[in-house]
């Protein structure tokens, strides 16, 4: 058990630092602290290139496919670091996290060639179409529907809560493929190219003000007959895939977003004198420790070696995170007090801290509702009996 | 960095596991609970035949190496067991105290015996405590497992001393303790002769780091065996024609005891890491687990008795060993909010 980094690795660390910081300072420096998710998105679109023209884009992955093959400790420096100065989150991220890592595993030498050089390059940007308006914690009740003609595959149905679809390129989409099938079987994994007249995509205005989730509408959309993954029903099983590659590295850089929101918390407080309260000042602490046990939460995930195990650390970060998240809001709030309810942008805007605290409100709801997160650790975890299916 | 157990460590772990798992029976400790609170066969034998106990005490001061992260390992095994051992006291703060603090011949003297489980000592500390000539004059309360210690290990946070139990002036009175696993002793220095350790800073930082980790480990495995065994009970208790585990309320209770396990888990082994490493954030840590662990076993035994329904309100259920045993360890060495406010002191900057 060791936690400190090698010399080599913090030559790399530096190495990462020197990069980004530069990059930060110069030709992107209009981009840094960039925090929503659709802030300045063809820049954002032009620095997924850059990191792909210097080869940071997916170190990952294996060179072969434009990755460098880099180590775990590598991979969770860069995170790191790359959070650290300050570059906005990556409008590819499902591009790099899950469809890249679902090809690499599940698609077939041909789709390989197809697919991962643009990832890589940040040529090709994805989102995800999963959750439907009636398949949402039930995920395997989606109806969006597709059929094979000839040699295309023909979609209708619609995707909700798809992150960044208007501008995106392409989207992969689990339907129903076996007419009559019910849950998890008959499902099929479809890669489908977002610019055809079959697919609309409408923004969903949140609580915050802000549209970055989409609804997706699918009619008579189409895709070659070789865009699936996996085999025709096999969808489940590949999205499930997918979903375990989500807990991975990439959470760390997640964790230093978090640390600049914490950071600015203590901030306000000792400004404005919340920091005298010894309330607030227990808070903070908690929220320290929380955020410190997230990070070696996830170093303990990824030094797991033994993969067939489902780690207790795995099964429990989601909920944790988001759970920790929240809390953040609310205390950022309370350190505010009511200057937190009043806003200096004459839209409907908001400043980083009354920002957390209205979009943390969803950390508790994607990706697994805290409700299913309890019941999929009860269950896998804890090997409680599974949750009975209704039949209406 | 490699966040996992090496090959070495996880065999201590089994190894521990094991032998407190088929000796720290309940019915031994219950034994225990009945007399002095310790089961002194058992000590021995953890001393003797298992030989972890100089785990954490480097070789040069006559301990047997390793560090922090195998005193966890072993400590948490003890832990999971509620065994009723002098390993906090005795080993973890006198012993480290000692180690770290005193003269060569001090550590010669007293850490091979302590060790070997020939002698047990006991620890406390005394903020006014009047120490002239080489005289005290204080006591403490509770002083964990006082009444059977040979020796005390005592500090008024800046000076430390050795007191030998049977030195004139020492009175030590059993006293009756919630937590009979662990029970305290009322210890009264009336001008007794005391042997100063030559570094006290050194002693004092040793002896909480690693105190403050065998707490939080001991809690970790506590909490851990809530959560088993009321997770075996879940699966084998029917009500309404269905195991009580298949209820969603029910199975949320044991989700959210998993997720704070979890942490508590990346807690003791980050501050285990973290002193062992030399890190600049080995303070914070040690701080974190401690608060963080000891309140996850509480709310972990508390809600195994809320879980067991009626039967884990008797006496004969091993739930309340657990309950007192982590309520114990939330209030010794600091309470949880005096832990979080050294933390809220580092992050705000405050000079400590």
């Amino acid at each position: 058990m060791k936690l400190g980094f090698s010399p080599e690795d913090e030559l790399f660390r530096q190495e990462c630092a020197d990069w980004l910081g530069g990059q930060m300072a110069g030709e992107f420096r209009d981009i840094r602290g960039v925090t929503k998710l659709t802030g300045s998105p063809e820049r954002r679109k032009e620095w997924e290139q850059q990191l792909a023209a210097h080869g940071w884009s997916c170190i990952g992955w294996p060179s072969q496919w434009g990755g460098r093959d880099a180590t775990l400790a590598q991979q969770v420096i860069f995170a790191e670091e790359y959070a650290r100065a300050g570059v906005p989150g990556r409008v590819n991220h499902i591009g790099i996290e899950l469809a890249g890592p679902t090809i690499l595993t599940f698609g077939t030498r041909e789709q390989k060639q197809r697919f991962l050089p643009g990832i890589a390059a940040g040529k090709t940007i994805f989102c995800q179409g999963f959750s439907e308006p009636n398949a949402g914690s039930d995920l395997a009740s989606v109806r969006t529907k597709a059929r094979l003609e000839g040699d295309q595959w023909i979609v209708n149905g619609q995707k909700i809560w798809t992150s960044l679809a208007h501008i995106s390129d392409w989207i992969f989409v689990v339907t129903r493929t076996e007419e009559g099938s019910q849950g998890p079987r008959g499902l099929t994994f479809l890669m489908m190219p977002i610019d055809q007249p079959g697919i609309d995509i409408r923004g969903i205005r949140q609580i915050n003000g802000d549209a970055e989730f989409n609804e997706t509408f699918f009619t008579d959309a189409r895709c070659p007959a070789d865009s699936l993954i996996g085999a025709v029903g096999d969808g489940w099983r590949i999205a499930m895939g997918l979903l375990a590659f989500e807990r991975g590295v990439s959470t760390l850089g997640q964790q230093m977003g978090f640390r600049n929101e914490l950071d600015e918390i203590i901030a306000a407080a000792r400004s404005n004198g919340a920091a005298r309260d010894p309330l607030i000042r227990q808070r903070l602490a908690k929220a320290e420790i929380g955020l410190r046990l997230m990070r070696y939460g996830a170093l303990r995930m990824l030094s797991q070696t033994d993969h067939a195990r489902i780690d207790g650390a795995a099964l429990t970060y989601k909920i944790q995170w988001a759970s920790w998240r929240r809390n953040l809001g609310e205390l950022a709030m309370d350190v505010l007090g009511q200057e937190g309810e009043i806003s200096d942008h004459r839209d409907y805007e908001w400043d980083t801290l009354p920002n957390l605290f209205l979009f943390s409100r969803s950390d508790t709801i994607y990706g697994g509702t805290n409700q299913i997160q309890r019941n999929l650790i009860a269950e896998r975890g804890l090997g409680m009996p599974r949750e009975p299916r209704g039949s209406v | 960095m490699e966040f996992a157990f090496t090959d070495e460590q996880q065999m201590i772990a089994e190894t521990a596991r094991a032998f407190f798992a088929e000796h720290a029976t309940s019915e031994r400790t219950r034994r225990a609970m009945a007399g002095e609170g310790i089961d002194l066969a058992l000590w021995r034998a953890f001393c003797r035949e298992l030989a972890l106990s100089g785990i954490g005490i480097p070789e040069s001061a006559e301990g047997a190496g390793l560090g922090l992260v195998e005193l966890a390992i072993v400590a948490e095994a003890a832990g999971a067991q509620v065994a009723a051992l002098p390993m906090l006291g005795s080993l973890a703060l006198a012993g480290q105290a000692i180690a770290a603090g005193g003269s060569e011949a001090q550590r010669t003297q007293w850490v091979p015996p302590l060790i070997a489980g020939d002698r047990i000592a006991g620890y406390f500390h005394d903020d006014r405590m009047l120490a002239s000539g080489g005289r005290l004059t204080g006591g403490s309360r509770f002083v964990a497992h006082g009444a059977i210690a040979d020796l005390f290990v005592v500090t008024d946070m800046r000076q430390m001393w050795m007191v030998r139990a049977d030195a004139p002036g020492v009175t030590v009175t059993a006293q009756t303790s919630m937590d009979q696993t662990r029970p305290f002793a009322h210890v009264m220095l009336e001008n007794a002769p005391g042997e100063i350790l030559p570094d006290p800073g050194a002693a004092l930082g040793a002896a909480q780091r690693a105190a403050f980790i065998v707490v939080a480990a001991e809690a970790l495995g506590g909490a851990q065996a809530c959560l088993d065994r009321t997770v075996a009970y879940a699966k084998e208790r029917i009500q309404f024609g269905r195991p009580i585990g298949s209820f969603q309320a029910y199975k949320h209770r044991l989700a959210d005891m998993m997720i704070e396990i979890e942490q508590a888990r990346s807690a003791v082994y980050w501050a285990a890491c973290a002193v062992d490493e030399g890190a600049g954030e080995a303070d914070m840590a040690v701080h974190a687990a401690k608060s963080f662990a000891a309140d996850t076993f509480f709310r972990c035994a508390g809600d195994m008795i809320q879980l067991h329904g009626g039967i884990g309100f008797t006496w004969e259920h091993d739930a309340h060993l657990f309950f007192k045993r982590a309520r114990s360890l939330q209030t010794m060495l600091g309470s949880g909010n005096w832990h979080r406010e050294k933390i809220a002191a580092m992050i705000l900057g405050e000079a400590a």
